[in-house]
């Protein structure tokens, strides 16, 4: 079949498929495994994912037809977001065959859910100085600490954690992966509330919660190879709006924007100029990583670049489009100030404005890295967290 | 939408960088044109007859291929018509004349483009009035011009040419005032308003390619000297204050760059969204050009302020380049109006 029949195929079946809205029940969850089950019966899950663990075995050509595609729809498919941007591309890259074989399809089927549990209150940016221990106990690992910002762990039945299992050495070097039992009953999962009023992250608690040897993702000690695979993964996603959303909605749109205010007035009509250029700016940006991509020519570290111009123009357009509409923006939960609310988000999440700048720095530009001690001496001996 | 060079076009740009960096590196941008280096780029390279269709004795590449061209001039600041002549190439793609695009093709003329001729007057094959300010005006041959709605070529080195050079503020490329007291003139044709307009939307396309060049060599340049540069015992590039003002103007070249790809695609294969795109260019390019130019600068420190140092050429070319076509808001008002706001 040709691209041009399969993402015709792709949109024929989508739109059959897509549910309008949520299930008469209202149990989205059950709507969202329901519809990833009828994706995977389809073909549609996993589609460069390899055939051996249930993948579709496809190149990143179908999984952009299929992209294109979707592009109109909203596919219930949150819950499954991190599972399939994030935990699930680190265990087909670094897991064993035995996890692949236990974890791969039913993550692809909808049965499972997966949660990331990397950050914790001490280590955002730095989440290498993270202090949650795993200890040897016999043939199983005894977890203890704390883990935050986790998207949808409420609902998860699996977790992907990185924890430390060595003091004695620097940071980077005492850390292991692991999968964990969220059902496990030393997990406390408690939901954190952020500045826009929405729960969607949770705060979770480990208090001796077991783990057996077999579901350790790579060597002991080698943890952070492995988020490094993760955080990679989780990159490319924020960056292909995997489980997000389209923009179509977005009250801060141009198109939006246009209906509610005084085009009539100069100032007016060069703001939403400005709002143009930008948006067209990083749209264009983001099509020519894709070909690259397409051509074979990696993009890199030049994909923080855009993630840190999509942070910032999620912010200036939240408060441009606040600042045309006036005062009824901010009352009576209206769009735009509920969109404001959320715009800080894009610039802290999967790496601050400020990481993004250090990493284009680095490794696009080449510059000479910052002079830091964290990397030489033993964790035990380091300062992490907030201190006084 | 092609964002990516083909291969033909790396090895396009390969050739150019090559030769510019031999024959005219920035070092001698200053010195002024040199018509041996111009002549030798034409006619080595052929890059003065790019666009000029193979009837004509030119490559007939695209424009996809000029902006390659114009980026690698851009980098070196080259001194000299070659961008003014690219304009009046541009103008003859659009109402054609055999012997001026033969002649640009083979390198025998420079021309070069008025921008602005409101106030000049045609009649009975001669052309009066004032051009206050032509690019390259001193080293061009031939002189285009509108008025009354059709293209005239006047013959710059002929009766009733006045050119007076301009004492510009970019000293890498110059500007003359023209007065034309019934200079002979030959009429190439018509310029309907419509083939007008796309005349001005290809001009700011390629000068958009030549903004993308100079950014990118002012950014090269500074992100060279941030790794060699040391205070208080460290190289400035590994300063955060240093580093991530570096990031921000590589975010502004990977949009500018991805722009200039995209509008000169457009001006190849889409006509219909050559307004946009040109308005688009001009917008974005132009003041990023000048924002990283800037910067450069300013992180050189006081090096940067001297004579001597080649940051300000870069400063100045760029500052020039983004009022070259008019008051950079011509092209957000355009841009307004095409979206209908």
């Amino acid at each position: 079949m040709n691209l041009a029949d399969y993402q015709r195929a792709a949109e024929e079946w989508l739109r059959r498929n897509v549910p309008a809205g949520e299930r008469a029940d209202g149990d989205p969850i059950a709507q969202a495994k329901d519809f990833m089950a009828r994706l995977y019966d389809a073909g549609y899950s996993g589609i460069t994912w390899p055939a051996r663990w249930g993948g579709q075995g496809l190149t990143q050509q179908e999984e952009r037809a299929f992209a294109a595609a979707a592009r109109d729809f909203t596919l219930p498919i949150y819950p499954f977001s991190i599972g399939l941007g994030m935990t699930g591309p680190t265990l087909v890259d670094r897991g064993t065959d035995a996890q692949r074989e236990r974890f791969v399809r039913p993550l692809l089927r909808g049965e499972e859910i997966w949660c990331q549990l990397f950050s914790e209150p001490g280590a955002g940016s730095d989440v290498a100085s993270l202090q949650t221990r795993a200890e040897r106990d016999g043939d199983d690992w005894v977890v203890n600490g704390q883990k935050v910002w986790t998207s949808v762990a409420q609902h998860a039945d699996w977790g992907l954690l990185l924890a430390r299992t060595n003091v004695d050495v620097p940071k980077h070097k005492g850390l292991t992966m692991f999968v964990v039992d969220m059902h496990h009953p030393g997990v406390t999962v408690r939901p954190l509330k952020d500045m826009s009023g929405r729960s969607n992250f949770n705060e979770i608690f480990f208090d001796d919660v077991h783990i057996p040897d077999e579901h350790r993702v790579g060597e002991v000690d080698d943890g952070w190879s492995v988020a490094v695979t993760t955080l990679l993964h989780e990159r490319l996603s924020i960056s292909a709006g995997v489980g997000m959303g389209g923009g179509k909605d977005n009250p801060a749109s141009l198109e939006a924007l246009r209906r509610t205010v005084d085009t009539s007035d100069p100032l007016v009509r060069d703001e939403l100029v400005e709002l143009h250029i930008r948006s067209r700016a990083l749209a264009l940006f983001n099509r020519r990583l894709a070909q690259e991509t397409e051509a074979g020519l990696f993009p890199g570290a030049r994909g923080s670049a855009a993630k840190l111009l999509l942070a910032e123009l999620t912010l200036f357009q939240s408060d441009l489009a606040t600042r045309l509409a006036g005062p009824e923006s901010v009352v009576d939960g209206h769009p735009l100030g509920a969109t404001l609310a959320t715009a800080p988000g894009l610039a802290l999440g999967g790496g601050t404005n400020e990481i993004m700048r250090n990493i284009v720095g680095d490794r696009v530009l080449n510059l000479p890295p910052e002079p830091r001690m964290d990397k030489t001496v033993p964790f035990k001996d380091l300062k992490v967290g907030t201190q006084a | 939408m092609k964002l990516v060079p083909s291969q033909e076009q790396r090895e396009l740009r390969a050739a150019v960088r090559d030769f510019l960096a031999a024959a005219s590196p920035t070092a001698k941008a200053r010195q002024g044109y040199d018509p041996e280096v111009y002549a030798r780029l034409n006619g080595e390279l052929g890059l003065s007859g790019l666009i000029v269709p193979e009837e004509y004795g030119g490559a007939g590449a695209g424009f996809a291929e000029l902006a390659v061209a114009l980026e690698e001039t851009g980098a070196v600041l080259l001194p000299g018509p070659f961008l003014a002549t690219a304009f009046a190439a541009v103008a003859l793609t659009r109402v054609p004349d055999k012997e001026l695009l033969s002649g640009i093709a083979d390198g025998r003329v420079a021309a070069t483009l008025a921008l602005d001729g409101a106030d000049l007057t045609a009649a009975d094959g001669r052309v009066s009035g004032t051009l206050p300010r032509v690019l390259s005006g001193m080293e061009a041959d031939v002189l285009l011009v509108s008025a009354d709605s059709a293209l005239h070529a006047v013959d710059l080195a002929g009766e009733g040419v006045t050119r007076t050079p301009l004492d510009t503020l970019d000293l890498t490329r110059g500007q003359a005032r023209i007065e034309l007291d019934g200079a002979p003139a030959r009429t190439l044709g018509d310029v309907p308003a419509g083939v007008s307009q796309d005349i001005a939307d290809r001009l700011a396309v390629a000068l958009a390619a030549e903004q993308l060049g100079v950014m990118r060599a002012a950014l090269d340049a500074i992100v060279a000297y941030a790794k060699i540069r040391v205070a208080f015992g460290r190289y400035i590039g590994s300063y955060q204050g240093v580093k991530h003002k570096l990031a921000d103007m590589h975010c502004k070249l990977e949009q500018a760059e991805s722009i200039v790809r995209y509008a000169s695609w457009a001006a190849d294969e889409a006509p219909d969204e050559v307004p946009g795109a040109a308005a688009l260019a001009q917008a974005y390019v132009g003041r990023a050009c000048f924002e990283v130019a800037r910067d450069h600068l300013l992180l050189y420190g006081g090096i940067g302020y001297t004579w001597e140092h080649d940051a300000h050429l870069y400063f100045k070319r760029a500052k020039t380049d983004e009022v070259l076509l008019g008051p950079p808001r011509i092209h957000r008002a355009r841009l307004a109006d095409l979206l209908e706001l």
